[in-house]
């Protein structure tokens, strides 16, 4: 961040290669977005080990790690029904990793010199690469259970007949935005979120150094709304990994119950 | 007007999306939460689609948010 108030919200978002690789023309580079998503890794591994000693008495760390498998459990089991159980892995996985990215992008790491906290899920190559996961999933099982069948997913009940070409063009458009919808969703609040927080964080800075009346006034200003909006960021955070988990149960519930 | 200029206030003009977004999720949330006190017995079975609500109306309101950042950064 230059001193003399130049604010540049889109350089915290910037992929830096760690490890030069470059195979055949391809850049496999081991980047900072790779590190902080072992580092994610890393976190959630050691969430669940420490609480998977399956004592009869749970101690408190068990006592966690099973409030949050219960939770998406309960939400697959409300959202598809007793056959969803077998993708309450996939769901986990899902919400858990962008959980945990999301959070860890907040961290307030930049206070040690030289580490910066990196947010894998403002990029949209990842939350995208997500998205189409969840939909290929969605389509792969439809056409496993229903065959060709699957296509009435395009047609509600009930429909009468002189509608059926409008109403089933709208729902396959409606079908096919969705992978684009989900990633996007994800994508775009952590970025805004960030850049919210830089500008103001910014405008701390700036204003003591600008000096005056009015400059300590805007700082002091900008760092109480900084309080609030960080508290908010938090909160969006979960509903943002929540969201992406229950929209894909209920593409998921489409797939295998079809409406 | 000069490129800049233009830029800035087109941001600034795809930004207002961003408000009527705030006016929508106020509008799900508020709803949910007026029916919610007459049964409350029923609320706690449509949280799921409360958030289905929220999550499409925010999603309107990140695009309008997505496209002042695409006016900004254009060259």
């Amino acid at each position: 961040m230059a001193a003399e108030g130049k604010i540049d919200p889109m350089h915290q978002f910037t992929v830096e290669p760690l490890v030069p690789l470059n195979v055949g023309g391809v850049d496999l580079s081991f980047t900072n977005s790779s590190a902080w998503m072992l580092v994610t890794l890393a976190i959630i591994f050691g969430f669940m080990a420490m609480g998977m000693k399956r004592q009869l008495v749970p101690n408190r760390w068990q006592i966690a790690v099973e409030g949050l498998t219960g939770f998406i459990d309960n939400m697959v089991r409300v959202n598809i029904g007793p056959e969803g159980r077998k993708f309450t892995p996939y769901i986990f996985s899902l919400f858990t990793f962008i959980l945990v990215a999301n959070l860890l992008g907040l961290m307030p790491l930049a206070i040690i010199p030289g580490l910066h906290a990196f947010t894998t899920t403002s990029h949209f190559s990842i939350t995208g690469v997500l998205a189409v996961m969840s939909f290929s999933i969605v389509l792969l099982i439809g056409f496993w259970r229903h065959g060709l069948h699957f296509f009435s997913l395009f047609v509600p009940h009930g429909t009468p007949k002189i509608m059926i070409p409008l109403i089933a063009a709208i729902e396959f458009i409606s079908f096919m935005v969705r992978p684009f919808s989900l990633g996007l969703r994800l994508f775009v609040a952590m970025i805004a979120g960030h850049i919210l927080m830089e500008v103001f964080g910014s405008f701390i800075v700036n204003g003591f150094n600008a000096g005056g009346a009015v400059g300590p006034a805007v700082s002091v200003i900008s760092f109480l709304f900084i309080v609030g909006v960080a508290a908010l960021e938090l909160l969006v955070c979960a509903i943002q990994a929540y969201v992406f988990a229950l929209l894909t149960s209920l593409y998921l519930n489409d797939a295998i119950n079809l409406h | 007007m000069d490129f800049a200029s233009a830029q800035v206030i087109g941001a600034g003009l795809a930004a207002i999306g961003v408000g009527a977004a705030a006016i929508g999720v106020g509008n799900v949330f508020g709803s949910f939460l007026e029916s919610a006190l007459r049964n409350p017995a029923a609320a706690d079975g449509q949280q799921g689609r409360l958030f289905i609500g929220f999550a499409a109306a925010e999603l309107l309101g990140l695009i309008a948010f997505a496209v002042a950042m695409i006016i900004l950064y254009a060259r």
